[in-house]
């Protein structure tokens, strides 16, 4: 039995353990300091700190910690790499919007930091009870963010829906769980393989525990028939809050998908294959349907982010190098794109304007052409047309399908990101070809355009030049 | 000058961008400055790609002025251009073209000035791109990142259901080219097994995937019956919306009707010919079992369209939608030739898409000048305008004739080519072709009688003014171009010869069905 813990392991979770210290740093400074502002300078600060830990570690091969239950391999460290980048962006666009909502606590930046530690967290885990822990570090974070604008109505109905659908997910995620511990007799990712390799395809508790882990995932993701509690969620929160849930967490949650599936549930594989060809082919066409029909911005954005992970999901289908390579870019192309598009919707919220229906960014560019243009370009990222990241990302994924044969699947897949484009264009319509209703221009904080301007550099960056992102995406997975 | 004459291709395709962007640092209030520069631009653009037909050499079969860069290293994609005859005509035509819709749009366009040309030169580089393009990738890219400005150019200076005219352009497009992608794909996980087996194509394109077009040339012969079977199908979608052919069209009037004058100059003279050079540089030479196994197919949508198209234009009121139809009926023609698959017939072929490019660009800009003036294209609120119109009226006269191939004018070489090539073929394709000229003349004949000739009766057409300088001078280069087609149009025929020649002995070798071919053998 390896000894528990080791002084060396600190070094290992370095970069989760800056965070915790900024994230009450941020607690204390909050009853010191006046100018609530300030919280979000510090917790960029320790984003980047946290950071700095993190690039050091880029060369860890495989550094096992704790006796093996977290890890620190290149896999974790390019997803801690987008969590930070998620969580540095998102903490950027709140800094006035909270101003804006009147709701600036110090809470709200202490509860970034937090959530985005449980995903670390939970990227390195290779043991169920780590797993679940980081899971809901991130997830009770997450719902009170959700609900962090009090007196809205809405922001509170989302809190509680999400809270109490998700606890009621993660339960189902434990149960199945616990199964697996009862199956294999230990929470490690590499026994309970060894354990279900051993036993027969049609093992009924091991189809049970595959059951109840799926059914949890696909809540974690918002996958269909699971996706429910996504648009009234998004709609709900704070604007930066939807825009941080919709690529951490959905990042993390794919991250944590991957070990699983690609490690634990591997022996299963045939019968999650074809549950997942199902869920994904359903996830992108539900996905899709819903967005043409919606009229407010947030929840176009939130069913169209549905339909994105019924994109990812293709590549755990198709499970081979192209489709492991293809979910980390995916996610971080999304991470860029799906943040610059959420920022200019931040920036559409000004005082006593809400900014959310569509026929609020109509005329957008006569308003504001730079951000109307800029909009152009992340709506195209995100449905996927070349030159821009999105269409990298998806190429990865088609391609992936594509190559394992999977036929029908890729031609649902491009079909969907054909309608996709058909929303996409609502708002392109609305900022280009519509007289603007409104006169006010946008309120433009320099962390939004900060934002706006990392978003479209790397938008258009992987987007023409993708190669140095597909060597650290491949070096991720230790090809 | 060196330099230059290597990397012609990637000066031609990326100059108009490149005038973009300086477009874009433009005053917003010096509208006439931006007109200037967007004309200056496209003017440059054009003779830029004049060496480019000097310095061709016409005897040499294989792809010219080629430049391979990597670009993509972890993918295989590679930036890599190259030109053949084919696409040499199509990269003229298009910056022909390019120069006369921007002088075209001086003032139909008032409204958001810099977008327009900005959007009308993002075009001009996509189309290019598409043209010489040799990797398969780069194609994609290129033929992709052109939609969003065509959109735009509907969208904004449209008509009145311009938005719906151009999301349904784009959606369609959209949804062809995805499917398009898939069949990329396909190839390009095919190629590396191939490759295996055949030290020849290895020791030339590698062993690696590759987006290389050529190396899909290559391996194409060598593709299983149903890989070939099912990726045509996909690049069928892609093209075929994009030609478009029954049943596809649907969208084409819509977009023709609805986008500005220049939008459908382009529309009609450029881009439709991308989805018929998608087939003559992929489909046939990549996929030569399916290519021949689909004929029937091809040839009875062919036929479709020339008379439906024929027929439907027939019944318009509207000036720009029997056009727009005729473009149908004209596609279909082309499609026809293209799938007769002998020399006379793809010749026919390419020459009539250049045709079609210059007399429907053509009429589509002598729609625009009526319009201009009387803001209506119903036929019913015209006639009797030569007499007030007389210079007009013969410029029509003349693409009319074009159009519906008079002899001495260029679309009757490409008609009767094309006509050569299917009676060769089956006598019934070359009696369902004459019908469709028949037809062709009929309703354009018909068009021209109704506007142009009887009396002049309606008081909003007393006072109409003729052409003006700058009308003149959008449609001379056309006339030029009929003109030269139509009486010596060897340079155009020498310029396909050795490409349509390779063609057609790619597909000869795959014709013979039960012929012993141990490649089939392989998947």
């Amino acid at each position: 039995m390896d000894q528990f813990f080791k002084n060396s392991d600190l070094g290992v979770i370095g970069p989760e353990l800056e965070l915790a210290l900024f994230g009450m740093i941020v607690l204390v400074f909050d009853l010191l300091v006046k100018n609530k502002r300030m919280l979000g300078y510090i917790s960029l600060a320790g984003i980047g700190w946290s950071g700095f830990f993190l690039v050091r570690l880029y060369w860890v091969v495989e550094a096992p910690a704790y006796g093996g239950v977290l890890t620190l391999d290149p896999f974790a460290w390019f997803f801690k790499a987008i969590f930070l980048i998620a969580a540095a962006l998102a903490v950027a666009i709140s800094i006035r919007y909270l101003d804006v909502e009147r709701e600036n606590h110090g809470e709200y930046y202490a509860l970034i930091l937090f959530a985005t530690m449980g995903m670390m967290f939970m990227v390195g885990a290779m043991d169920l009870v780590t797993l679940y822990i980081g899971l809901e570090t991130m997830a009770i974070a997450t719902y009170v963010l959700v609900g962090f604008l009090r007196s809205s109505p809405r922001s509170n109905e989302a809190s509680l829906k999400y809270f109490l659908l998700g606890a009621f997910s993660s339960g189902i995620l434990l149960y199945g769980f616990s199964l697996l511990y009862g199956i294999a007799g230990s929470t490690r990712f590499e026994v309970i393989r060894d354990v279900l390799q051993q036993r027969p395809l049609t093992d009924p508790l091991s189809l049970m525990a595959l059951g109840a882990v799926c059914a949890g995932m696909f809540f974690k993701i918002a996958a269909v028939p699971f996706h429910q509690w996504t648009p009234d969620a998004y709609e709900g929160a704070p604007t930066s809050i939807t825009a941080y849930m919709s690529v951490a967490v959905k990042a993390a949650s794919f991250a944590m998908m991957v070990r699983l599936f690609m490690l634990a549930l591997y022996p299963l594989r045939p019968h999650w294959l074809v549950i997942m060809s199902v869920v994904a082919a359903l996830t992108m066409t539900v996905g899709n349907i819903a967005a043409i029909t919606q009229s407010n911005v947030k929840r176009l954005l939130a069913y169209s982010s549905i339909s994105h992970a019924g994109y990812i999901l293709l590549g755990l289908i198709a499970a081979n190098e192209t489709g492991m390579v293809a979910i980390p870019i995916y996610l971080l192309v999304y991470t860029f794109t799906n943040l610059g598009a959420w920022a200019i919707v931040v920036a559409l919220r000004r005082k006593d304007v809400i900014g959310e229906h569509i026929d609020e960014m109509s005329g957008l560019f006569f308003r504001h052409p730079v951000a109307a243009v800029l909009m152009l370009i992340f709506l195209l990222s995100l449905a996927g047309i070349p030159p821009t990241a999105g269409f990298i990302g998806k190429y990865f994924l088609f391609a992936a399908v594509i190559q394992t044969g999977h036929n029908v699947l890729a031609v649902i897949a491009v079909l969907n990101a054909a309608i996709s484009m058909y929303f996409y264009l609502r708002i392109v319509v609305a900022m280009f070809m519509q007289d603007a209703t409104e006169k006010t221009g946008l309120d433009l904080s320099p962390g939004v355009m900060a934002v706006m301007a990392v978003s479209l550099i790397f938008t258009m960056w992987i987007g023409l030049y993708p190669d140095p992102f597909i060597a650290m995406a491949r070096h991720a997975l230790g090809l | 000058m060196d330099f230059f004459d290597r990397n012609i291709l990637s000066i031609i395709t990326f100059w108009p961008l490149a005038g973009m962007l300086v477009l874009l640092l433009i005053p917003k209030e010096s509208t006439t400055l931006m007109k200037w520069w967007a004309n200056i631009v496209a003017v440059t653009g054009f003779l830029v790609s004049l060496p480019l037909w000097l310095s061709f050499n016409f005897d040499d079969p294989q792809m010219q002025k080629v430049v391979s860069v990597p670009w993509i290293q972890s993918l295989g994609v590679n930036f890599h251009v190259g030109v053949d005859g084919i696409s040499l005509l199509l990269v003229m035509l298009t910056t022909l073209i390019g120069p006369l819709a921007v002088l075209s749009s001086w003032d139909a366009i008032q409204t958001r000035v810099k977008e327009y040309y900005a959007f009308i030169l993002l075009l001009q580089a996509g189309m290019l791109g598409v043209f010489i393009s040799l990797d398969f990738f780069m194609f994609y890219v290129f033929w992709e990142v052109m939609l969003v400005p065509m959109y735009f150019l509907i969208g904004v200076w449209g008509g009145p259901r311009k938005l719906y005219a151009a999301i349904k352009f784009f959606l369609y497009t959209l949804v062809g080219s995805v499917l398009m992608l898939l069949g990329i794909l396909a190839l390009y996980f095919q190629y590396p097994t191939i490759a295996a087996m055949h030290p020849e194509i290895s020791s030339q394109f590698g062993t690696l995937p590759t987006f290389n077009v050529l190396a899909f040339h290559a391996i194409g012969p060598y593709l299983s019956e149903s890989l070939q079977f099912w990726v045509f199908l996909a690049f069928f979608v892609g093209f075929a919306i994009k030609v478009p052919m029954f049943p596809f069209h649907t969208w084409l009037p819509d977009a023709h009707v609805e986008a500005p004058t220049a939008g459908s100059v382009i529309l009609a003279a450029v881009l439709l010919k991308m989805g018929t050079y998608g087939f003559l540089r992929f489909s046939i030479p990549i996929l030569p079992d399916a290519t021949v196994y689909f004929v029937p197919m091809m040839v009875t949508l062919a036929i479709i369209a020339i008379i439906y198209g024929a027929l439907v234009a027939m019944m318009q009121p509207d000036m720009k939608k029997l056009v727009a139809y005729s473009s149908v009926s004209h596609m279909g023609f082309v499609m026809l030739g293209m799938f007769a698959l002998n020399p006379n017939g793809l010749n026919g072929s390419i020459i009539q898409q250049i045709n079609h490019g210059i007399s429907t660009g053509a009429l589509f800009l002598i729609v625009g000048i009526i319009y201009e003036r009387r803001h209506t294209r119903e036929i019913a609120q015209l006639g009797g305008l030569s007499n007030v119109m007389p210079a007009y009226a013969v410029v029509f006269l003349i693409m009319t004739m074009s159009s519906i191939g008079l002899p001495l004018l260029n679309g009757f070489i490409g008609e009767f080519t094309i006509m050569a090539g299917a009676l060769q073929k089956n006598l019934w394709w070359a009696v369902a072709g004459g019908a469709g000229i028949v037809l062709g003349a009929a309703y354009m004949l018909w068009l021209y009688q109704r506007t142009m000739f009887g009396k002049l009766d309606n008081p909003a057409n007393q006072n109409l003014k003729d052409m003006n300088w700058r009308e003149w001078a959008t449609l001379i280069p056309l006339i030029i171009m009929a003109f030269w087609i139509g009486l010596y149009p060897a340079p155009f025929f020498r310029a396909l010869d050795k490409p349509v020649n390779k063609l057609v002995e790619i597909v000869k070798a795959a014709s013979p069905p039960d012929a012993p071919r141990e490649a089939r053998e392989i998947r």
